[in-house]
């Protein structure tokens, strides 16, 4: 509770916006007036009392996609990111303190999957196993890990080159002693303002897929592939793809915002 | 935010007429030249298209062709035997005259003596042949090839005549040498030299960067009277539809295709800008295998025809850019058409009947789907899915990837969407994807009396005989085939007020059936 | 400095292994894709007979592992084939899309990188200040709406309503330099919207990491003024994290660009690769794949090894 008082206006602002939207995720079915593929008007009608942010361009309610798209983009999201950033933090953390061979066989794996273009590489996997929900988490997860990697290996070799970590080692710690008491703590500034950006990454990256032609599955809503599906309105100044696109940017900043307290509270500094 | 257009419906019996500021009543300025009827074709102009698709993989070789780029570049710098008129008849073009003989097996094409390739040569019957041959053999990958099977023997006599000898008489056979495929090149000891540039067309190419741009100039010897009025032409792939749209705009191209409809009722207010539809005979399907089940059970498949509401699909996919479907592939602008059937329609009660007449109280189905198969596919099944609950059926619908939808889902997958485009008749339309022995026979319907009335119609010359026979094909189809068609749809594209066409154009594909480089001009 | 020669050395050969594997693993990938060549380019309109005659023609009826090796053998010897799908050389495939994507990159880059580095410093030496707050909103907006939408909005303003700027980037042979740059404005300005923000946010963390060690409570009370602490004490210790981030978003301004690519009509390698895959054409998606690796790979190594020179403790390897 304390910790909360010190926070800044900024941080106070994007925990409400994360629990608003999780809260809007979680209890989707309860307050979206419609059902998320559910037709109830004629397509493209404008904003009413019936349809507060109008219909899209099936006649469904936007403003229940949009709740129904919280949950499900953020649940995506969260779930893909803690996916690669366990794994990507885990092994880099490992390459690092272990150097040698175990260093250079990760990085080397690690470097063919990041040499090939993340997108190419997701269309060429997604159309091996299929484009499912379960499928496009597992291949983007994949994709991910590889950066975080080599972006917690980075940190990490700064962290084992000091003093205190050899003299740890001396002392005879195990590796998995040093990684969660020496150099995770000291890395995780930098893991957790990548963290940040990487969640928001995600949806864009189903996006992109989508622009693509694969993407989520259809009638689902998500904030990213809804951008998509209107995006051409923008052109003419119709504004109706800039909410979807407003939700992400809100979102994002939100987060942001809160990572950006932790990592004034991590690096120790007062003011 | 806009109300649903409806303009394009309001005036479905003039093909092709023209929409857009022209035509919705602004009577002023520019409005009042388009309406005026530039009738007499006017030399020069560049026109630059942005088109929807072009690959890197495109070459000149006419057996590769697969895109609108490649099939407008193939109208345009080569020619055809024979051509679709504006009517719907074929009309010879290379060709001078054609005659058959009674039964209509053995085929006689007298060639123009004036036709010259690019180079000067004239045309004769050698090149011809040779040209035909390239689609022809066990070694040939044409698209065209089973097309051409059923030709016995090509033989020529003189310079200037090709003899046709066929299996078995086929009134339609003319109609086949209208095909992109099928342009004429120059012979070289036999055969042709698939990647030349010599070509009979009104054009000659500038440029080429496959996937990107091609470049094209008038050929100032042209032998074709009243053809090719563009001085250039720059086709360019721009493969996104907003992209598509905001070159348009800027006047950066002066002709687009497949403009995105969710937002034409936007673009329709630019006054340099006006939409051009044809009725055509484009028809979107959902093809259901027949030897699958549960679409083993015609109950079924007609429990499936009654649980889709076209009309909701023609007006929220097609956004009003097209007609509904009668489970038949003959489109009403297309000899033939049989207008006694009765319509199938959205009627959840109906289709509970079917259901419960094959013993089934629900039904679980996959619908596989994707916007490859045609613009607006996955909306569509959404819409079919939502539908189909009233009358008590799960339709799950499953997107599959763009690339490689032809080979992994169509003929793969027991139900899935597809399109077919433009066939000039019947007879050519149901021997592609209805008859038991076609290889695009997607639904793996065989039926009998359907087969047999297939072969009968072929070689009748008797214009009444035949509409029975196709009329009572259609019938069979509706009832008993597994093509679910919800709808035909338009052809849209849109273009400056600049680019003018004839008033009336040939509708069977896109843009005067792909011809629109030597037909249209500039004002 | 031998151990540093020794070490380029040894990642050079590494490198090498790795675009071997890379070329391996696309060609797994293009064979583990449903369907072949001949069917994509046929489409609709293939039959059991055409598809035979077609992969016949292409060498497709060729055991997988025969078709890698050869392919293998003659791309050793500098041959990267012609593309089955239209019979040109790869070589003159690749030339123009492969100069039209580095100057893509280039232009982004020369403008993103310097603007992100200075931003990322400025708003850590004034952090929490309402500079540092604005800039982090705009960055965060920046590259919260994907790429097609940015592209979108920057084409509604700056051509649609505006009319400064061509919306198709085409640019051709014939393209004068300052006819290029005019052009390909839009898309170089979206690339830069999309990279900015990630390496300018990095750089932010990675120096107000720094700032807490102790040396540089040392210099603060010794009175240095703030700038100094950060130009000279923080930064140069902060330098590898920002070095990855940097050759990260170099390799995606070369790597990544397939959607803005597709919204300009811009003709890039991105573009040729993905038609490629779509095809299966085999020949040109190992080419254009190895070239992406490569790029990848050379900046890595060029990253590491910045890193190390930046780190003295890393210099001194133990």
């Amino acid at each position: 509770m304390k910790t909360l008082k010190s926070a800044p206006p900024t941080a106070l602002l994007g925990m409400l916006i994360l629990a608003a939207v999780l809260v809007t995720g979680v209890f989707a079915p309860l307050l979206a007036p419609y059902g998320e593929t559910e037709i109830v008007g004629v397509e493209y009608e404008p904003w009413s009392a019936a349809f507060p942010l109008g219909t899209d361009n099936l006649g469904r309610d936007m403003l229940s996609r949009m709740i129904y798209g919280a949950r499900n983009t953020v649940g995506l999201a969260l779930l893909t990111t803690g996916i690669a950033f366990t794994a990507g933090a885990a092994l880099g953390m490992v390459a690092a303190l272990k150097g040698g061979w175990t260093d250079q066989i990760l990085s080397r794996v690690i470097d063919v999957l990041m040499a090939v273009p993340p997108l190419i590489l997701a269309l060429m996997l997604l159309a091996i196993v299929g484009p499912s929900i379960p499928n496009m988490v597992g291949v983007i997860a994949v994709i991910y890990i590889a950066p975080v990697f080599r972006l917690s290996r980075a940190a990490a070799m700064n962290v084992v080159s000091q003093d205190f970590i050899q003299a740890a080692q001396l002392r005879g710690e195990g590796t998995l002693w040093l990684l969660r008491r020496e150099v995770l703590p000291n890395i995780s500034s930098t893991l957790i303002a990548e963290f940040g950006l990487r969640f928001c990454f995600v949806f864009l990256f189903i996006a992109a897929l989508s622009f693509l032609g694969i993407g989520i599955q259809p009638p689902t809503a998500d904030w990213g592939s809804m951008v998509k599906e209107n995006a051409t309105l923008i052109t003419f100044g119709d504004i109706t793809p800039l909410i979807p696109a407003a939700a992400i940017a809100l979102l994002t900043i939100a987060i942001n915002f809160i990572v950006d307290w932790m990592l004034h509270r991590a690096s120790g500094l007062k003011s | 935010m806009m109300l649903k257009t409806t303009t394009a419906l309001a005036a479905p019996t003039r093909r092709g007429f023209l929409a857009g500021a022209a035509a919705g009543g602004m009577a002023l300025g520019l409005g009042l030249n388009t309406r005026a009827h530039a009738a007499v074709p006017k030399k020069g102009g560049t026109l630059r298209v942005g088109y929807t698709q072009g690959s890197t993989s495109d070459s000149l070789d006419p057996a590769t062709y697969a895109n609108d780029f490649m099939f407008a570049t193939s109208y345009a710098v080569f020619s055809t035997l024979v051509e679709i008129a504006p009517d719907g008849s074929a009309q010879p073009d290379l060709a001078e005259s054609y005659e058959a003989t009674p039964d209509a097996r053995v085929w006689t094409f007298r060639l123009r003596d004036d036709a010259t390739f690019s180079d000067g040569k004239t045309v004769t019957a050698v090149d011809v042949i040779s040209s035909i041959r390239h689609h022809m053999g066990p070694d040939s990958k044409s698209g065209v090839k089973p097309l051409l099977a059923q030709i016995k023997d090509i033989r020529a006599d003189g310079d200037n005549v090709v003899i046709f000898e066929l299996e078995d008489g086929n009134a339609d056979f003319p109609f086949i040498f209208n095909d992109y495929h099928l342009t004429i090149r120059q012979d070289k000891d036999g055969s042709i030299d698939p990647e030349s540039r010599i070509g009979t067309g009104g054009y000659v190419i500038e440029a080429f960067e496959p996937g990107v741009r091609i470049e094209l100039k008038r050929r100032d010897d042209y032998w074709k009277a009243g053809r090719a009025h563009f001085d250039k032409v720059v086709l360019l792939k721009v493969g996104d539809p907003a992209a598509r749209m905001n070159a348009l705009m800027t006047g950066e191209v002066d002709l687009i295709d497949r403009p995105d409809l969710k937002t034409i009722h936007l673009l329709k207010r630019n006054r340099n800008i006006k939409i051009h539809t044809q009725n055509g005979t484009l028809h979107y399907t959902m093809p259901m295998q027949v030897t699958a089940a549960p679409f083993d059970d015609v109950n079924v498949r007609l429990a499936l025809k009654h649980a889709i509401d076209r009309e909701a699909i023609v007006q929220k996919v097609l956004k009003g850019f097209g007609t509904v479907g009668n489970d038949h592939p003959i489109a009403s602008s297309m000899p033939y058409y049989n207008a006694e059937l009765e319509q199938h329609a959205y009627d959840p009660d109906k289709a509970k009947h079917y259901l419960s007449k094959s013993g089934l109280s629900s039904l679980d189905v996959t619908l596989h789907t994707a916007d490859a198969a045609f613009n607006g596919a996955v909306d569509a099944s959404v819409l079919f899915s939502e539908a189909a609950k009233g009358a008590g059926i799960n339709l799950k619908v499953s997107r599959e990837p763009d690339d490689g939808y032809w080979a992994n889902v169509w003929l793969q997958k027991p139900f899935c969407c597809s399109y077919w485009g433009g066939r000039p008749t019947p007879d050519l339309m149901f021997s592609a994807g209805y008859a038991a022995t076609a290889d695009w026979n997607d639904t793996s319907w065989k039926n009998e009396r359907f087969n047999q009335l297939l072969a009968e119609g072929r070689s009748q010359l008797d214009q009444g005989l035949r509409a029975e026979i196709y009329g009572e094909m259609q019938q069979l189809c509706q009832t008993d085939g597994g093509a679910l068609i919800p709808a035909f749809g338009q052809y849209v594209s849109a273009m400056s007020t600049k680019v003018q066409t004839p008033e009336r154009v040939s509708e069977m594909w896109d843009l005067d059936s792909i011809r629109f480089i030597e037909r249209w001009w500039m004002a | 400095m031998p151990p540093l020669m020794k070490l380029i050395s040894s990642r050079l050969a590494l490198g090498a292994v790795t675009l071997l594997a890379v070329s391996a693993l696309m060609f797994v990938g293009i064979e583990l894709l449903p369907g072949d060549l001949a069917q994509q380019i046929l489409g609709q309109s293939a039959t059991p007979e055409t598809l035979a005659a077609f992969r016949a023609e292409l060498g497709l009826d060729q055991p997988a592992h025969l078709r890698y090796l050869d392919w293998l053998a003659a791309a050793a010897q500098g041959d990267f084939g012609t593309s089955m799908a239209s019979q040109r050389a790869v070589a003159d495939l690749l030339s123009t899309r492969l100069t039209n994507t580095m100057f893509l990159a280039c232009y982004a880059a020369v403008i993103a990188v310097p603007v992100a580095i200075l931003l990322g410093l400025l708003s850590a030496l004034w952090r929490n200040s309402l500079f540092d707050r604005s800039v982090n909103v705009g960055a965060l907006g920046a590259i919260s709406m994907p790429e097609f939408f940015v592209a979108y909005l920057l084409v509604l303003f700056l051509s649609i309503r505006m009319g400064w700027f061509p919306t198709l980037a085409r640019i051709d042979e014939a393209s004068s330099f300052g006819d290029a740059l005019y052009r390909s404005f839009l898309p170089a300005l979206t690339l830069i919207l999309v990279v900015i923000a990630h390496m300018m946010r990095m750089t932010r963390a990675a120096i107000i990491n720094v700032l807490a060690a102790p040396y540089i409570e040392m210099a603060r009370l010794k009175g240095v003024p703030r700038w100094r602490v950060i130009v000279l004490h923080a930064l140069p210790n902060a330098l590898a994290p920002i070095i990855n981030v940097v050759a990260l978003n170099l390799a995606y301004l070369i790597v990544g660009v397939v959607v803005v690519e597709v919204v300009f009509s811009y003709p890039g390698l991105g573009q040729l690769l993905v038609d490629a895959v779509a095809s299966r054409d085999f020949p040109v998606v190992q080419a254009v794949g190895l070239f992406f690796a490569g790029t990848y790979i050379t900046l890595n190594v060029l990253a590491d090894i910045l890193s190390i020179l930046s780190n003295p403790r890393l210099r001194h390897a133990r």
